[in-house]
């Protein structure tokens, strides 16, 4: 516990510093906060700015972050460093998943402000189950790329797919069936109910499918080349 | 403290440690002397347990290196050429999680950047430092907890002389104070200054070992004595009665200005048993 802790603690120290995960961090939030007080055109659905942020938020910030935290520390060395100094490998994800989260839901917490009071629980809870699959996906990036390069090649397409196919699902019918086997589709479309009553079976089935996947991946990458 | 049995280690088909021995005591300095490419890191990695290794036996604190536990690597200090800092954090920052790891009060940290000469720069982040200040940082990592065995790989390597001299004093406190510091370079110069033991390793070999003064010792085959005259000139005897003779005339007529014996150093002594130069 005292080691991720210190990860945690070493993290929101780095990022304050760390231009391009900052970023990551901050861009959705306040874009949403300017788009949804600043354009209000007739006949357009509410809080659409926020809707369509927040899924961008999910395939763009947890990936991203983790990604690039996991791939610099090995890159330069410094993760190697963590672990002779008795820092377990687990401690170290647990550590940087945790500060994400965290950090994501902050975020979040920001992009609700427009909502009424009981629907900012499920949409918490829907992007915190967002961020959790993020995570481990942007995790598998990390441990997978030898350096920062290779992992931003790596992330990319993967931020595209899961960032963009929700928001073009809303013109193209095709990319919306293509776009429903991703969890970010599925919590596009929880967030246009807004209501734990509106989440259906299928939603649930394709979100823990998703989920187990994620996890076998991130178990199967650190298995093949731990975080050496 | 530190031993080695017949380690090998090969990457693929090239074998880079073949059949590597020895025995470092408490509270030296040992140092492993080879060009690059020797083998000198894998061996630290090796010992660290950072690295298996197909065949032989390794022990540090007397323990298997494969069985270290977290707390016996806390009394281990590794500061590798690759080994990177925090970029973005300052040198305090840097230290401070370390420190946190390692349960040390932040008055350590400072003492500990006094030590290695950043007390200036304690606030300033890593990225700014100079390539000896980074060095002197990751030293400074490696001393916060005061580990009782040092691995230092090429601690001086490309650092200015005034850098070099400042780290040489601070290994040689260390010792001092009790450290076993297992040390490698190129350096044939650091480590006859530095080392009480010095190994030679070539292509994953020990050629040979000893004291950095019976090395040379051992390899004085001519015997030379160099004698630089009152008149400028430079004369060279070997040691025989002849010469002896000459060399007392010499000295009685006071025409020497300068007399020397030429003991081979670790650098031709490498050479000799190599036929390569150990800054390959």
């Amino acid at each position: 516990m005292k080691n991720i802790l210190i990860i945690i603690k070493k993290e929101i120290k780095d990022t304050l510093k760390n231009k391009a995960v900052f970023l990551q961090f901050v861009i959705m939030p306040v874009l949403t906060l300017i788009m949804e007080n600043a354009i209000n055109v007739e006949g357009m659905p509410e809080l659409y700015f926020m809707k369509m942020f927040s899924i961008m938020f999910i395939g763009m910030a947890p990936l991203a972050a983790c990604a690039a935290i996991i791939s610099e520390e090995k890159e330069k060395n410094t993760l190697r460093v963590l672990m002779m100094s008795n820092v377990k490998p687990w401690q170290y994800l647990i550590g940087i998943g945790v500060y994400v989260w965290i950090i994501c839901m902050c975020g979040a917490a920001v992009m609700s402000i427009g909502l009424k009071g009981k629907d900012v629980l499920i949409y918490l809870s829907v992007m915190g189950v967002g961020f959790a699959i993020s995570i481990l996906i942007g995790s598998c990036v990390g441990i997978y790329a030898k350096n920062q390069m290779v992992a931003t090649s790596l992330y990319m397409p993967v931020f595209m797919v899961l960032a963009f196919l929700p928001m073009l699902a809303l013109f193209n019918e095709t990319i919306k069936k293509v776009s429903k086997i991703f969890y970010t589709q599925q919590i596009r479309m929880i967030l246009d109910d807004m209501s734990f009553d509106g989440i259906t079976y299928q939603s649930a089935i394709i979100v823990s499918v998703n989920t187990a996947l994620a996890i076998a991946l991130f178990f199967l990458i650190f298995k093949k080349k731990g975080l050496e | 403290m530190i031993r080695c049995k017949d380690i090998h280690k090969s990457f693929g088909e090239k074998e880079v440690l073949k059949g590597i021995s020895f025995d470092i005591p408490n509270g030296k300095i040992f140092g492993l002397l080879g060009p690059s490419g020797a083998g000198k890191t894998t061996l630290i990695k090796i010992l660290t347990g950072q690295l298996d290794f197909e065949k032989g036996e390794a022990y540090i604190l007397n323990k298997d290196v494969s069985k270290l536990t977290g707390e016996d690597k806390a009394d281990i200090g590794i500061m590798m050429d690759q080994f990177g800092v925090y970029e973005r954090l300052s040198c305090m920052d840097n230290l401070k999680i370390f420190a946190d790891i390692y349960g040390i009060p932040k008055s350590r940290i400072i003492e500990t950047l006094a030590l290695v000469g950043l007390e200036d720069a304690i606030n300033k982040a890593a990225s700014d430092l100079s390539k000896g200040m980074r060095v002197r940082l990751q030293l400074a990592r490696v001393f916060l907890n005061t580990p009782s065995i040092l691995f230092l790989d090429e601690p001086t390597t490309g650092l200015d002389p005034m850098t070099q001299k400042l780290i040489h004093k601070i290994i040689l406190d260390k010792k001092e104070s009790g450290c076993t510091i297992f040390l490698t370079t190129h350096n044939m110069e650091e480590a006859a200054k530095l080392c009480d033991e010095v190994a030679l390793l070539n292509e994953g070999v020990i050629v040979d070992s000893g004291s950095p003064k019976d090395i040379c010792r051992r390899y004085n085959h001519q015997k030379k004595i160099l004698i630089h005259l009152t008149s400028g000139k430079d004369m060279e005897f070997t040691h025989d009665g002849k010469c002896a003779e000459q060399i007392c005339r010499l000295m009685e007529d006071g025409k020497i200005e300068t007399i020397h014996s030429s003991e081979p150093n670790l650098e031709t002594v490498f050479l000799e048993l190599t036929g390569r130069k150990l800054e390959d």
